[in-house]
């Protein structure tokens, strides 16, 4: 069901930008629009763009906050990943804030 | 002729005129019970055209896409009996599935049994967090009936209920809410601090009022000591079943609130996202279920200030109640959610 719903009507997740418009709707409660504005503007692309994979695979290698491949390109990933996405979202991303007080690097 | 299904699955074949005739039907009823305003002739047409569409899959027109979200989220790969971890599940979810966030849930998807392994999946969501990019959620069941003798401490309600005994039933219910909010805050504490994003109540109000008012509480709690905690409040049902019967949250009864009532709740409460349920009705057929779902939907993301998910699932969201939800459906009500509804997600 989740794979039916994914090619229904799903944004893709990091095939795409989904995973940062999801962020932005549970970290700032932004409704659907607000957050593909919100992203879109951050990645300077259009709201059209935002669920091509063709064109925001070569932005997510670009801004190197990681995409389905791993390996070859060295692509950023899991943290790593998200240590770039907070910054380019302006947003704390949790895990993110755990990571730097636990290597006494805040 | 149109082949489509009733709500148990089953498949039908009907006219477009019949396709139209029940759409119409699930709207009126939706509008009736839920007081809400019907759907435009345009809208109900487009759900016509969603449901007549001759393909097996349908999908949203390029721009449509949403934002999903998922209940249960590992457990739906454990209980097909595929032997792997959490972490690697979500990594399946994340670069095989196009999952646009993660969620990790534990066999026993229930906050009460969960309270005493907190340690074992703080460290499942710790190691998560270091090899998944999409944000991570934690994802149980309120499920206020464990609190129950002979499994928990409080009187049963639905044992006392049938005896008269109307009073003790409902400090039975406030009994187990309390003890309910404790664990909600426990365990969902344990798991951001080790990492998540946040958390998702799922099927919450399963056993009535005193659940969604136990959920409200404890989403209370969980906002003022972590302001940037994500929530999901997703429902188990279209109405919060009156068990109790006058329990009230900021001075609203919760008995019998529909979708685009509920969500002010969980607005006030501190809900990040709000899950709407609408219940199918195995009896009628897909188009019924589909234009009932979508008006209910509708009704309350736009009573909403938070991002509303529809949940679309087995038995909801106009999905037949079956165990494997059939393509043609899911696909169909994943459209119209998002087209017609405008659903902020699923």
């Amino acid at each position: 069901m989740a794979l039916t719903h994914m090619h229904a009507s799903g944004m893709g997740g990091i095939r795409t930008t989904g995973d940062l418009v999801a962020r932005m709707q549970l970290s700032k409660k932004m409704r659907l629009n607000e957050a593909k504005k919100y992203v879109a503007e951050k990645l300077k692309v259009s709201v059209d763009d935002l669920a091509d994979e063709v064109a925001m695979k070569e932005l997510r290698q670009d801004l190197d906050i990681g995409d389905v491949y791993a390996g070859m390109g060295e692509q950023a990933r899991g943290i790593e990943a998200k240590f770039r996405i907070a910054e380019l979202l302006d947003i704390d991303i949790n895990c993110v804030q755990r990571f730097l007080r636990k290597t006494k690097w805040q | 002729m149109v082949v489509t299904r009733m709500g148990d699955g089953s498949f039908i074949t009907m006219t477009r005129d019949e396709v139209l005739r029940d759409v119409e039907e699930g709207v009126a009823d939706a509008v009736k019970r839920g007081k809400i305003e019907p759907l435009s002739s345009d809208e109900i047409e487009h759900i016509v055209d969603i449901c007549c569409r001759p393909q097996k899959f349908v999908s949203v027109e390029k721009g449509n896409e949403l934002v999903l979200t998922y209940d249960s989220g590992t457990l739906k790969v454990t209980r097909l009996g595929i032997p792997i971890g959490m972490p690697q599940i979500l990594q399946l979810y994340e670069r095989v599935f196009g999952a646009d966030s993660l969620e990790l849930a534990y066999v026993h998807y229930s906050f009460k049994p969960i309270k005493s392994i907190v340690p074992e999946e703080q460290y499942a969501v710790a190691e998560t967090s270091l090899v998944t990019t999409a944000p991570l959620l934690y994802g149980a069941m309120p499920n206020l009936p464990l609190y129950t003798k002979p499994d928990g401490p409080c009187e049963n309600a639905a044992e006392l209920l049938p005896m008269g005994k109307i009073e003790e039933a409902k400090r039975a219910q406030e009994e187990a809410a309390e003890y309910a909010i404790k664990d909600m805050v426990f365990v969902s504490s344990g798991v951001y601090e080790a990492g998540a994003d946040g958390i998702d109540f799922d099927t919450t109000a399963a056993a009535g009022d005193a659940e969604f008012y136990a959920t409200l509480k404890a989403t209370e709690i969980l906002r003022e000591k972590y302001p940037d905690m994500a929530i999901e409040i997703g429902m188990a049902g279209e109405f919060v079943l009156g068990f109790h019967g006058s329990i009230e949250y900021d001075g609203v009864r919760l008995a019998g609130l529909y979708p685009h009532k509920q969500v002010g709740l969980a607005e006030k409460a501190g809900a990040s996202v709000f899950g709407a349920v609408v219940n199918t009705n195995s009896s009628r057929t897909f188009p019924w279920n589909l234009g009932r779902a979508v008006t209910f939907c509708k009704a309350c993301r736009e009573a909403a200030n938070i991002p509303v998910h529809a949940n679309v699932g087995m038995g909801v969201g106009a999905v037949p109640l079956v165990m494997t939800p059939p393509i043609d459906c899911v696909s169909r009500a994943s459209t119209a959610m998002a087209e017609v509804g405008k659903m902020d997600g699923l």
